[in-house]
């Protein structure tokens, strides 16, 4: 596939600059602080959306990854006195080893079975964490000011971190993609539909469910290393919030899971909902209501998500969107 | 060593209510293959509930059987909104639809109960069983969930309808063809597993603090003790309660209160992988 | 004689107290259009699924072209070149015709890329009769359909054997007539095939030989008409009067 010339690269690659310089050429960190969410929100959905929408395996827990990304990469760098990027890049190759070997494990529970597993291990971990005390057990993690100081300085470093993370976000769209359009994304999709016909088809379901489990830890961890360096901290709760991981999912069948963009509208598209939500009056108690009625609705109405309508709308867009 | 069995008997009490609210989820996956994930919200429903009808004048335990009926009434409309419509849809719209309940459940009682902890201050007097201290609020809620246990097999075993939600937990075709309308029993059956989740809810408000969250880790528990009898299978689950029960009991005094979460999760998933029908066999 | 491209031998699969398949020993010779027959619950689909990978056997042995498969994954059969259809059919419904057998193309014997496996999925498709068909959701097809998809995703693994699980049920005269031809079509392109079939004119005028189970048992094996002619075989067909006609007729 000759990547350069297909017209949805560029739009990817279009988006990620939008990113990048919409907040950076004013130096509006306002702006920055709202993107900085967005951008996290896409990782997360569109590395869900490997699972959930192209192998079928819903993963309950999928922020594991990003809180064991957070932990790994505070601990090097607060603890050990590591610098960011090869801080980052071990916890995201930690977690990706990690889940490659658990993956081996659960991935034999299909179905409701697999959900239940993944919440277990979410929660395990968290709870592990939280009495962990090498790592701060409940307490968490601080960074010392000094962390900052290799980057320029908190201020520099902070505007770094979020074109570190808005590159992830790009990265990660173009993992969506390349794996989308390639060989082992067309035997996950066969897993999806009918996984003991894809392997009499000749499909290595369970290596290629692990691969893919494998595969969806990595970037999400290395976005939860970069986000909490950025925070300066990091808590169990925060680390491995389960709702967070459930608002994932909310994202992915908003935008219409198994598609690409699906997963990166639909995570766009909660967050300034949420975030409307909680800066309109008497309404900020209710967001978790909202988007609770928001994702019933879809369920029972528009199960292909906002992807499915407009393909249903206009069929020809099948062809540019993915 | 007598510190230990008590401890252990304590365990031991409170895990049959753990196991009352596992049936609950347990009986509903059996009937229709729907993992409920607004247990936990219910559970915390359950809660409120009794707190509500106890600061309204009445007794918790008179107020246990009101909680029931709400439960029953409240599962019904939950099974007709959320899972009704999609009851043949694949696993996941089940899973996403119960969970869409759970937060709006959770919502609306965040902003009407905010996340700060309450209780349902009644009078309650210990008691000296064979040399062992125990309140007497855990001896009732125990005694409690196996009376309402006991109930549920005679409502499963001896009356038709209860026969009926059995035909239709066993083959819902088959069913269907013999003449049972397989909606109403299934809306009864989400009912019921509703009602027993918020019973075990109001049984734990008469021990135990309690939020409008805290529901979440009774709801892990549910899925550990069910998973642990076998999904699907009323008595395995109140086993599976049983038995977390007695493992809380027992390490107790030797841990950390906070690690045996991680003990049961850790349990939870290897049984997960290892039996998946569970200890005492269930369905798939 | 040709080659022995499959060798069952001594398979035996208990599920529970129950015998399956119960001691079954047969060969198979290159190019040869095997028929497996026998009443319903006969063990004959489970045989399939002990050939190509879906369940372990309890005892006995598969070998293909002299190599032990016993026990392989399903993937890895069909990486060997033996290839399967289903009874009931499983058409992966939201992913295109075309998709379908782009799978079997991708992941099969010839392990190829994107690229060849869409080429040998088209000419596959136009072979089967399913050109026109291409773009469609394979879920949108009807019953007749669905099953030459079944036997395209079987062929575009570019297989030795193909194992064809009544491919004919349930379709109509005209239909049954034009998966015939398939089948022969298969054949005269030097792959050799084992089929479970109920239509027996059909498998009588395919078949080289048959063999026919019983209980999990091998009840006979044959030409054909010596097989229609076995006493064996009719009785254990008279629980089943309507096959025991169609065999006697046929005898007449």
């Amino acid at each position: 596939m000759k990547l350069f010339a297909r017209p949805f690269f560029w739009l990817i690659v279009a988006v990620t600059l939008l990113y990048a310089l919409l907040p950076t050429l004013g130096q509006n960190v306002t702006l920055r602080e709202t993107l900085v969410l967005s951008a996290i929100y896409i990782i997360l959905a569109a590395n869900l959306n490997l699972m959930i929408g192209y192998t079928g395996y819903v993963n309950f827990g999928s922020i594991v990854f990003f809180g064991l990304g957070g932990y790994l990469t505070l601990w090097l760098v607060g603890g050990h006195h590591w610098g960011l990027y090869p801080a980052v890049l071990l916890a995201g190759a930690v977690t990706s080893l990690l889940a490659f070997l658990l993956g081996i494990g659960v991935l034999r529970l299909r179905g409701a079975y697999f959900a239940l597993a993944t919440i277990g291990i979410n929660e395990a971990v968290k709870d592990f964490v939280a009495n962990f005390d090498p790592w701060g057990g409940a307490e968490g993690i601080f960074l010392p000011f000094t962390a900052f100081k290799a980057m320029g300085g908190p201020g520099k470093a902070l505007w770094t971190v979020y074109l570190l993370i808005v590159l992830v976000m790009g990265l990660s769209l173009l993992v969506a993609y390349l794996v989308k359009r390639s060989k082992f994304g067309l035997g996950l999709f066969a897993i999806r539909e009918d996984e003991d016909a894809a392997m009499v088809l000749g499909v290595k379901a369970p290596l290629f469910k692990t691969l893919v489990y494998s595969l969806s830890a990595f970037l999400p961890a290395v976005a939860g290393g970069l986000y909490f360096f950025k925070n300066g901290s990091i808590i169990p709760d925060e680390a491995f919030n389960l709702h967070l991981s459930i608002e994932a999912i909310v994202m992915v069948m908003l935008g219409g899971q198994g598609t690409v963009t699906g997963a990166a509208v639909g995570a766009a598209l909660y967050e300034r909902l949420r975030g409307l939500l909680l800066t309109i009056p008497g309404l900020s108690n209710f967001h978790l209501v909202i988007a609770g009625v928001l994702l019933l609705l879809i369920i029972l109405f528009a199960p292909g998500g906002l992807m499915g309508w407009l393909y249903r709308a206009w069929p020809r867009l099948r062809r540019v969107l993915e | 060593m007598p510190e230990i069995l008590a401890s252990v008997l304590d365990g031991l009490l409170i895990g049959l209510v753990y196991g009352l609210a596992a049936i609950g989820l347990t009986l509903i996956f059996g009937v229709m293959d729907v993992v409920n994930l607004a247990h936990g919200a219910v559970i915390a429903l359950g809660m409120f509930a009794v707190y509500l009808l106890f600061g309204a004048g009445l007794h918790p335990y008179l107020g246990l059987f009101v909680v029931a009926l709400i439960g029953l009434a409240f599962g019904v409309v939950v099974y007709l909104v959320a899972v009704r419509p999609i009851i043949n849809a694949p696993p996941l719209m089940t899973l996403l639809s119960t969970f869409s309940v759970s937060m709006i459940i959770i919502g609306v009682g965040t902003a009407v109960w905010s996340t700060s902890p309450y209780n349902v201050n009644f009078p309650v007097t210990t008691l000296r069983i064979l040399g062992y201290t125990v309140t007497s609020a855990r001896l009732v809620a125990a005694l409690a969930a196996v009376l309402v246990t006991g109930f549920l097999y005679y409502f499963l075993y001896r009356t038709t309808l209860g026969k009926a939600v059995r035909a239709v937990a066993n083959n819902r075709e088959a069913a269907e063809l013999m003449g049972i309308p397989s909606q109403q029993i299934l809306a009864i059956s989400f009912g019921i597993g509703t009602a027993l989740a918020m019973l075990s809810g109001a049984l734990i408000a008469t021990l135990f603090p309690f939020t409008i969250l805290s529901g979440g880790i009774y709801e892990l528990k549910s899925f550990v003790a069910s998973v642990l009898g076998g999904l699907g299978n009323p008595t395995g689950a109140l086993f599976g309660g049983v038995i977390l029960g007695l493992i809380e009991g027992s390490v107790a005094p030797f841990i950390k209160i906070s690690w045996t979460n991680v003990i049961e999760f850790v349990i939870f998933v290897l049984i997960l992988l290892f039996f998946p029908t569970g200890l005492f066999g269930g369905r798939r | 004689m040709s080659r022995v491209i499959l060798e069952v031998d001594h398979l035996t699969k208990a599920f529970g107290g129950l015998l399956a398949v119960n001691d079954v020993s047969f060969q198979m010779y290159e190019g040869e259009i095997l028929g497996l027959i026998g009443p319903n619950g006969a063990g004959k689909t489970t045989l399939f699924n002990l050939v190509n990978g879906v369940y372990k056997p309890t005892r006995g042995h598969v070998r293909f072209l002299s190599q032990e498969i016993t026990g392989l994954p399903p993937y890895e059969v069909v990486k060997r070149g033996l290839a399967r259809t289903h009874q009931i059919v499983r058409p992966l419904n939201e992913m295109t015709v075309l998709e379908n057998v782009v799978v079997g193309a991708c992941f099969g014997a010839e392990n190829l890329g994107l690229e060849p496996a869409a080429r040998v999925a088209e000419e596959v498709l136009a072979f089967v009769g399913l050109a026109e068909y291409r773009d469609t959701l394979a879920g949108k097809l009807n019953l007749a359909l669905k099953k030459r998809l079944e036997v395209a995703r079987a062929l575009a693994a570019r297989p030795k054997l193909l194992l064809l699980d009544e491919v004919l049920a349930g379709l109509n005269p005209a239909e049954v007539e034009r998966m015939l031809g398939v089948i022969r079509r298969i054949r005269e392109q030097g792959i050799s095939i084992l089929m479970i079939e109920h239509i027996m004119q059909a498998i009588m005028s395919l078949s080289d030989r048959v063999v026919v189970l019983n209980f999990g048992q091998k009840l006979a094996e044959g030409k054909p008409e010596e097989v229609a002619s076995d006493p064996r075989v009719i009785e254990a067909y008279l629980g089943d009067p309507e096959m025991a006609k169609k065999i006697l007729e046929e005898e007449a």
